[in-house]
């Protein structure tokens, strides 16, 4: 018998997160060798620039472990509140870069305030029928209401388009997340963990596979004006990534390594659609990443980071709950 | 840690969380040196603001200019102005006897950093409108106090006019590089420049 099945489900979880944040300290410890190493050498632009990016990414990895780890400790509430100021900070950075006039001030003070609290109460009470139509029926005719009331007839179909779509794929989109962790299935309760888990991975390995892949590949790009590497084969690419690395993690699902592969496929191939999705929105909005320095914003580019996930989730949701159920 | 300790720390919580108040200082370095700072003048929310972009150690010293007839006409505003922010009251209305500038001259004696928005009001124009005169008097009178222009973007999505509840958005104060009264120039022409120091700390729009 498998010696992980004689754990008991929080002892599982605990495990996961124990190998998480040890190869979290290991790759650490080896960038911080490597960088002792170079600190002799001078470093060229390009050089530095990579360094720097590697530094970021490691940084905002030990933030989303932790903030995982923590949602996971303080239960419900923790993980509710967790991700709604992940939404939070994920709505001001997008409704920041889209242009809205003053006629937005109560839609906006809505959305911010009405609809993604709302939101969050609902994963956090486990309300998932409503959860899932909130937003797309409720949120949906409530924000034009408030923006019709404000009398402001100029461009009021794109306006309320922005503040509908940040609403959609900050708040709803990453509330998934959680309601991941809170899902309860028959004959998987409390293993919420391990579901959120197998998404972030799923999207993850497809994203770096399909970041390798164009690099290596150096396909003709399918819509240049929006990505310059984005091709079909690295995608597909991609995808294959995320099935391989979901049926290896079977054993952390409820599912067989066939079903799991098509899991991590579904979420991989979502996310780094989504990833294109925003960056076609980053293009309009004319930034090159929502960091960006030289921006009015100042903004972290948390966005950037949560953007796969939040388009990979829902969808990753709503097909376990169909798949499993 | 007192009442008034913890409000500040409160607010300037607030101010993080809704606007996130970066400050960038891209001409001149933070340092808990005598200095005036003054910047464009959008919303009621810019001396927050910028009070929450400072280092917390800089905040102690750094003080607003507030309008004693509104500042003081509740027990709620008094304390906010007097023991939270340290403010300099000045009289709304001109008066014969006491020049307005005074009680900023008498804070800068006592060592004290000012914040002021020499445009006098308000605007929601996007430029500044021309700067009054009292920042060309303060720096003619107290030439060994840097003069730090400041630029606040985006403040007026955060809280238009006749708005009372903040929305959401992202704003950054921008520190440019300190200014100088030149040997005998001119008052306008100082503001002017002033004026165009300020401007010139606006964030490149991508």
């Amino acid at each position: 018998m498998n010696p992980l099945r004689t754990l008991s489900v929080n002892g599982q979880v605990a495990l996961l997160f124990v190998v998480l944040f040890g190869v979290l300290v290991l790759v650490s410890l080896g960038v911080l060798v490597l960088s002792l190493r170079a600190s002799g050498q001078t470093l060229s632009e390009a050089q530095r620039d990579r360094q720097q990016r590697l530094l970021r990414d490691l940084r905002a990895m030990w933030l989303g472990s932790t903030v995982f780890w923590l949602a996971w400790v303080s239960g419900p509430l923790g993980a509710t509140l967790a991700f709604s100021l992940f939404s939070f900070f994920a709505l001001r950075e997008f409704i920041t870069l889209v242009k809205t006039r003053r006629g937005d001030h109560r839609s906006l003070l809505l959305a911010f305030f009405g609809a993604l609290p709302l939101q969050y109460l609902l994963v956090g009470t486990r309300a998932f029928d409503l959860f899932t139509v909130f937003v797309p029926v409720y949120v949906f005719l409530a924000i034009p209401v408030a923006s019709a009331l404000a009398g402001d007839p100029e461009r009021f179909l794109e306006r309320n388009a922005k503040i509908q779509w940040g609403i959609m794929v900050c708040v709803y989109g990453l509330s998934h997340a959680p309601a991941l962790l809170l899902l309860q299935l028959p004959a998987y309760a409390d293993r919420g963990a391990f579901l959120l888990f197998f998404l972030v991975m799923a999207t993850a390995a497809a994203q770096i596979a399909q970041e390798l892949a164009s690099r290596w590949l150096r396909r003709r790009p399918l819509a240049r004006q929006i990505d310059r590497s984005f091709s079909w084969r690295a995608w597909l690419i991609g995808l294959w990534s995320a099935a391989a690395v979901g049926a290896a993690l079977f054993w952390i699902t409820p599912v067989d390594p066939g079903r799991a592969a098509v899991m991590a496929a579904v979420a991989g191939g979502c996310g780094t659609l989504g990833e294109l999705v925003m960056r076609a929105l980053k293009k309009d909005a004319g930034v090159r990443f929502w960091g960006n320095r030289s921006s009015v914003t100042g903004a972290v580019g948390l966005l950037d980071r949560v953007a796969p996930l939040c388009f990979a989730a829902p969808v990753f949701f709503h097909f376990v709950r169909w798949y499993l159920v | 840690m007192s009442r008034a300790d913890l409000m500040g720390l409160l607010l300037a919580f607030i101010a993080r969380l809704i606007t996130g108040a970066q400050g960038h200082w891209k001409g001149c370095p933070p340092k808990a040196e005598q200095r005036i700072y003054f910047a464009n003048h959008q919303s009621h929310l810019d001396w927050v603001l910028i009070w929450a972009a400072l280092p917390r150690e800089l905040r102690a010293r750094t003080r607003p200019i507030a309008a004693r007839d509104y500042w003081t006409s509740t027990p709620f505003k008094t304390w906010l102005t007097t023991a939270v922010f340290n403010a300099v009251y000045v009289a709304r209305q001109r008066s014969d006897e006491q020049d307005p500038l005074e009680p900023l001259v008498r804070a800068l004696e006592g060592g004290d950093t000012l914040v002021i928005f020499p445009e006098g009001t308000r605007s929601n124009r996007g430029e500044p409108q021309a700067f009054k005169s009292g920042l060309f008097h303060l720096a003619e009178m107290f030439p060994g106090v840097q003069l730090i222009p400041a630029w606040i973007d985006n403040v007026q999505r955060v809280m238009p006019k006749g708005e009372v509840v903040p929305v959401p958005i992202l704003c950054t104060v921008t520190f440019g590089t300190p200014l100088n009264l030149q040997p005998g120039e001119d008052k306008r022409e100082f503001l002017d420049r002033a004026r165009a120091a300020v401007l010139a700390a606006r964030p490149g729009r991508a």
